[in-house]
């Protein structure tokens, strides 16, 4: 008997196990892959982490800087506490600091109300008010607070959010809209389109018009109406956008079933016999692939971006929710005046998508059939 | 190689496609006056008109029997004069005989008479018909039950006009700066039937004529030489710029491609001052913002729960942080601002702010409300940054009351649309701004029969109330204190619920003169000169 | 190839019929009319107003109203600005938008196809990667923050280009407006060129062509880019008739008397002869474009046969 070594059983690699060997290749598309999961991660999670809620607004606070240091800053101290006893009615007599307390005497021409310390409380520059001193005829008060460290990482917008857990907050709504309008426009706009582009002559013409007609609708009518209808809805949000969408997809997928019906292995499988679904299925549509995820990644940043087109004309997600769409149409109008307003929801928007590139451009290299 | 070739193709490609049209080039002896406007007037027939920035191109279009100046005072117009009856109810106006239309053809009673009946005819539709409501048959002529001729308008001659009202109004003559009650020239709209408001076409009497108008771009009016007053008219060309967003029509100003501007972006005015110093002009302009609040629908309709709500807002926070101080604290229907009246305010407008949100947490309390039973409240406000912010604010301030607000934005247009079929809501936001300059304008939306009584309010005292100030026309300080008197019923009922005063907001070139400040926000063109 | 535009103009006829007829009742379903605004009507005023513009008919007639006057060419007053009839207002707007967008099309056609072929040729290496990386830029930066900055630099720091406004026409005032409109146009056209060009490059013919012996530029340019080319044609025919009916964004933004406000305006306005202009003139391009595009696919990719 000769000496040969058994062969290892040869596996036949599929498609899918072929396409995902070469992805995971490709070290743009995993890293671009990870820092999407990280992003998802972060704006789902973040925001429990965050010490402000997308909500609560600081009165002291509109319109801040971002800063690594603590606010308030030493020059924000004096006008914070004189901002706050002037809504007590009474006159400053003196004040100082002392470590992380301030004490500051007050006084006016009747007895001050003790419950008027309670001004500096609501400030959210102080907390832990006491009353340190009362003058007999109660119209001099000295009080004192503990000053509150807060951070604002990426400053606070025009009402006096913090923009971190606002940024966080509209990853989450604007990550999954463009998910699920991404999928429900490419499901829709492929199969309608590869159906369209394969059978061709007078179903194709029909199906193409019908795209026309509802490509001419007014779209902003469309979504007023989806609003009286079925009300606040966030997912109300991805139907309207899916809808529009889907067509210029189909339109694209049409284009490429035209001309990839007319290749030889089309042929060939018609010759043997296979049904039209089945080489719709087994030969059109993976063919259509690549370019399919092409138009997929410049697909999400134009839903993204046509939310926030919604959402500024009042069709979109209600206060006090956000997007990184209205933080972005926001910001821009505050160019010069408030950078920070653009700089991070814009960065967060646009390192995502720019992921989401590198991750469909890594797809259309796995999934390209031609390279077997 | 190639890249070369493709890329001069593509520039001259680019380039032919783009070449066309050639510079403006204005004459350098005019004095040109380039005037931002942040919307496009909807129409410049002065009867068809409805909102604001029609009236700024139609005031220096045309001439009223009596127009404002630059500080909006009464000054005389198309009349030089006029005599008012004894009973109040008859006015007779002395046109001037030097008044003549831009084509040359005099300005006569005949034009008027022709302009008020127009103005209430059903086929002409017009918006502000309710201007001349106070002339006897106006409102019949208006619903169809009275023909135009038996208006109570009469020309007595050429130069004489004379006006006579159901009873007498003391405010009518202000109402007759309104653009609704402009002539208009029969002769042209004769001749040129729809066409007689195309630029370079229209027939106007007043210190300019149409020269232009690109819809959307600019309107260019130019000086008319055949006005009575030309002579004091310095400016010969304003041209009306269209810029609807704000923070661009910031740029263009400071790029010197605007004089003047008359909105602004108020989330950055702190940034605004701190750029543009006395340029930018804020102060009290008389309208009212609010919250209408269902007063016929439970649990709205305790008014002990309206006050509540009314006191736990913190007004100064809103229009100093919200608005950056460009809107004041309001805390009654009528604005300040109407001279020999007083504003009745707020019960609690005097309380501090804690001891408001005391109050409102007992009353609260009292009526049952508390953590495991909250208060829903969904607030309705139309799209726009600032209603944004001042609702995202107001659910903060309510938070702590126990109160759960939810929010609803829509378009303008559904949510009037909705407000004026009096859909189901709890509280929506609304503003009111004066057509004239008298209280009445503003008490009368909270009447029953008011289209604009978005809260339903409906109260005998109140409308006991305004009727007694409508008889009292003939005695205006005693009417004033009727209307106070009512004014103070629909507060301490809270009616509606007041949030803030309006201001105007505009932003000025220091080579402007005659741009004055004042409450109606009125600024003719003629008054205007610049270096 | 004649018969086939022949029927698919024929067939543009029935396709405007049914775009026009749903845009009708559908754009008078949603809530409002053009008539609400903050300072309410008394119900005389609004009844004298939809006298006047003949809303208080039924509904039916109204539709037949509008047909007729449609098929006599006219498309009836606008309701917001009753100065000027939709025909008028399209008239001196469109020709700029068209200007505009004409000239965004061509730069991001030619150079957006340029680059991607680029890209293509040079795949991996540094040349492909700084197109992906402007690319991806110019299309995840919405307009509404392209134009501000253009502004803000051009315009108020290097006083290169006015701030806004359409200045009659003059050249200068088109710079800003049609550099926001074509940016992310530039980069979608170059991402999909620059695919569809791999994938082309790869194709057998190619390999064919080369193994032939065919100079390189011939195989690029005479081969593999024709092959190429199709999802640009396909993306192209939508893109122009949004582009030639001009940006609502942008000619807010710059201030542009163009027509693009129109769609979204109109709608919000409610006022509804204008949209159902908007909506004809959308129909009538986009049905133009792609039948255009139709007819290049079929010069372009000779397998293609419409039979």
């Amino acid at each position: 008997m000769t000496d040969v070594a058994i062969a290892a059983p040869v596996a036949g690699r599929s498609f899918w196990g072929d396409a995902w060997a070469r992805l995971k290749s490709n070290k743009a598309a995993m890293i671009s892959l990870f820092y999407l999961a990280l992003m998802a991660i972060v704006c789902v999670v973040g925001p429990y982490f965050v010490p402000h809620t997308y909500t609560t607004i600081y009165a002291d606070y509109v319109r801040t800087a971002p800063s690594f240091s603590a606010y308030p800053k030493a020059d924000m101290i004096e006008s914070a506490l004189r901002d706050a006893v002037k809504r007590m009615r009474v006159d400053v007599d003196e004040w100082h600091q002392d470590g992380d307390r301030v004490f500051v005497t007050v006084e006016a021409s009747k007895p001050v109300d003790e419950r008027s310390a309670r001004y500096l409380d609501r400030s959210d520059t102080f907390h832990d008010t006491r009353i340190e001193n009362k003058s007999d005829d109660g119209r001099k008060l000295t009080m004192s607070a503990a000053v509150k460290q807060q951070y604002f990482l990426f400053g606070t917008d025009n009402t006096g959010r913090d923009l971190l857990s606002r940024t966080l907050m509209a990853g989450r709504v604007s990550l999954a809209i463009g998910l699920l309008a991404g999928i429900v426009a490419v499901a829709i706009g492929v199969i309608y389109g590869a159906t369209a582009g394969f059978i061709g002559g007078k179903t194709d013409e029909v199906m193409m018009r019908i795209v026309d007609v509802l490509y001419s609708l007014p779209f902003i009518f469309f979504v007023i109406m989806l609003v009286v209808f079925f009300g606040r809805n966030f997912v109300l949000m991805f139907l309207a956008v899916g809808a529009v969408l889907w067509l210029d997809m189909a339109r694209i997928v049409r284009g490429q079933a035209l001309s990839i019906r007319r290749q030889e292995y089309v042929q060939a499988a018609e010759a043997l016999g296979v049904t039209r679904g089945g080489i719709l299925v087994r030969h059109i549509v993976p063919n259509l692939l690549g370019v399919v995820v092409i138009y997929m990644t410049l697909l999400v940043p134009q839903v993204i971006i046509l939310e926030s087109f919604l959402s500024f004309l009042g069709l979109g997600v209600q206060e006090p929710m956000t997007s990184w769409g209205v933080l972005i149409s926001t910001g821009a109008k505050n160019i010069g005046t408030a950078n920070w307003l653009l700089l991070f929801p814009a960065f967060f928007l646009v390192s995502t998508l720019f992921a989401l590139n590198f991750v469909g451009d890594g797809l259309r290299d796995a999934l390209d059939p031609k390279d077997r | 190689m190639m890249l070369k070739s493709f890329l001069k193709a593509t520039v001259f490609a680019v380039g032919v496609s783009m070449a066309s049209g050639a510079m403006l080039t204005p004459s350098l002896a005019d004095m040109i006056y380039n005037r931002g406007m942040a919307a496009e007037p909807e129409s410049l027939d002065p009867h068809k008109t409805s909102t604001v920035y029609e009236a700024h191109v139609l005031r220096d279009l045309f001439q009223g029997l009596v127009m404002q100046d630059e500080k909006a005072n009464l000054i005389p117009g198309a009349a030089e004069s006029w005599t008012v009856s004894d009973d109040g109810t008859v006015y007779t106006f002395k046109l001037r005989s030097n008044g003549v239309w831009s084509d040359g053809s005099p300005v006569t009673a005949e034009d008027f008479v022709y302009a008020f009946q127009r103005l209430e005819d059903p086929a002409t539709a017009a918006e502000y018909a309710s201007m001349l409501y106070p002339v006897v048959n106006a409102e019949e002529v208006n619903n169809g039950k009275a023909k135009p001729e038996e208006m109570g308008v009469k020309a007595i001659d050429a130069n004489t006009f004379q006006v006579t009202l159901k009873a007498p109004t003391p405010y009518f003559l202000e109402m007759l700066t309104h653009q609704a009650a402009y002539p208009v020239s029969k002769a042209s709209m004769d001749k040129l039937g729809a066409d007689w408001v195309k630029p370079g076409k229209l027939v106007s009497n007043g210190a300019y004529t149409l020269a232009e108008w690109v819809p959307n771009d600019h309107i260019k009016l130019a000086k008319n030489p055949k006005f009575w007053d030309a002579d004091t008219v310095k400016v010969d060309v304003v041209n009306y710029i269209m810029t609807e967003d704000r923070s661009s029509a910031m740029k263009r100003f400071e790029a010197g491609e605007m004089d003047s501007y008359d909105d602004l972006p108020t989330e950055q005015l702190a940034d605004l001052k701190a750029k543009f110093g006395d340029q930018i002009r804020v102060g009290p302009y008389l309208g009212t913002y609010y919250f209408a609040i269902k007063t016929d629908k439970e649990p709205w309709n305790n008014p002990e729960l309206r006050n509540a709500i009314s006191m736990a807002i913190d007004r100064d926070f809103i229009a100093e942080k919200v608005w950056q101080n460009s809107m004041l604290p309001g805390y009654s229907l009528v604005p300040p601002g109407i001279e020999g009246y007083t504003p009745a305010m707020e019960t609690f407008s005097d309380d501090s702010q804690i001891d408001r949100e005391d109050k409102a947490k007992e009353i609260l309390a009292k009526l049952g409300y508390g953590p495991d039973k909250p208060l829903k409240m969904e607030i309705r406000y139309n799209t726009s940054e600032n209603h944004k912010n001042t609702a995202v604010a107001i659910q903060e301030q309510l938070k702590p009351l126990g109160i759960e607000v939810s929010m609803l934005n829509t378009d303008t247009k559904t949510h009037y649309s909705f407000l004026q079929q009096k859909g189901d809501y709890d509280v929506a936001r609304a503003g009111w701004i004066a057509d004239y300059k008298d209280p009445e304008t503003f008490l009368g939306i909270a009447r029953k029969a008011s289209g604009n009584n978005y809260s339903n309010y409906d109260s005998k005292p109140f409308e006991e109330a305004m009727d007694k100030a409508a008889a009292a026309g003939g005695k205006p300080e005693e009417r004033m204190k009727d209307l106070a008197a009512a004014e103070r019923i629909l507060m301490d009922d809270v009616g509606v619920i007041p949030i803030l005063y309006y201001s105007y907001h505009n932003i000025v070139s220091p080579k402007l003169h005659g741009f004055d400040d004042n409450v109606m926000d009125v600024h003719p063109s003629r008054f205007i000169s610049k270096d | 190839m004649l018969l086939y535009v022949f029927r698919r103009l024929l067939t543009a006829i029935p396709t405007l019929f049914v775009i026009v007829t749903l845009a009708f009742f559908l754009i008078r379903v949603a809530p409002g009319g053009p008539f609400n605004q903050e300072r309410g009507l008394s119900p005389v005023i609004q009844a004298n107003l939809e006298a006047q513009f003949g809303l208080n008919d039924p509904l039916w007639r109204q539709y037949l109203n509008y047909l007729n006057n449609l098929l006599h060419g006219s498309f009836g007053p606008s309701y917001n600005m009753p100065d000027f009839t939709v025909g008028e207002l399209f008239a001196k707007g469109l020709p700029i938008s068209i200007q505009i967008g004409t000239s965004a099309l061509i730069l991001a056609l030619l150079l957006g196809s340029t680059l991607g072929v680029i890209a293509a040729l040079n795949q991996n290496r540094k040349t492909d990667y700084g197109v992906i990386a402007l690319a991806t830029a110019g299309s995840t930066i919405p307009t509404f923050v392209i134009a501000p900055i253009i502004q803000l630099v051009f315009g108020l720091s290097w006083k290169l280009l006015p701030i806004g406004g359409w200045g009659d026409g003059a050249l200068i005032n088109k710079v800003g407006p049609v550099l926001t409109l074509a940016l992310p146009q530039i980069a979608i056209v170059a991402r999909l060129m620059r695919g569809s060009m791999i994938e082309s490059l790869r194709s057998h013919h190619i390999r064919t062509a080369r193994a032939l012996g065919l100079s390189e530029w011939s195989v690029v340019v005479k081969h593999a880019v024709r092959g190429a080319i199709l999802p640009i044609v396909s993306y192209a025919g939508p893109t122009a008739a949004a582009l030639l009916t001009g940006s609502i964004i942008v000619e807010t933004i710059f201030a542009i008397p163009g027509v693009g406000r129109y769609f979204v305006e109109a709608a919000l306005n409610r006022d509804y002869t204008l949209v159902m202009g908007t909506v004809v003139m959308i129909a009538v391009f986009t049905i133009l474009f792609n039948l255009i595009v139709d007819v290049l696919y079929a010069f372009v990719d000779p397998r293609v046969r419409y039979d």
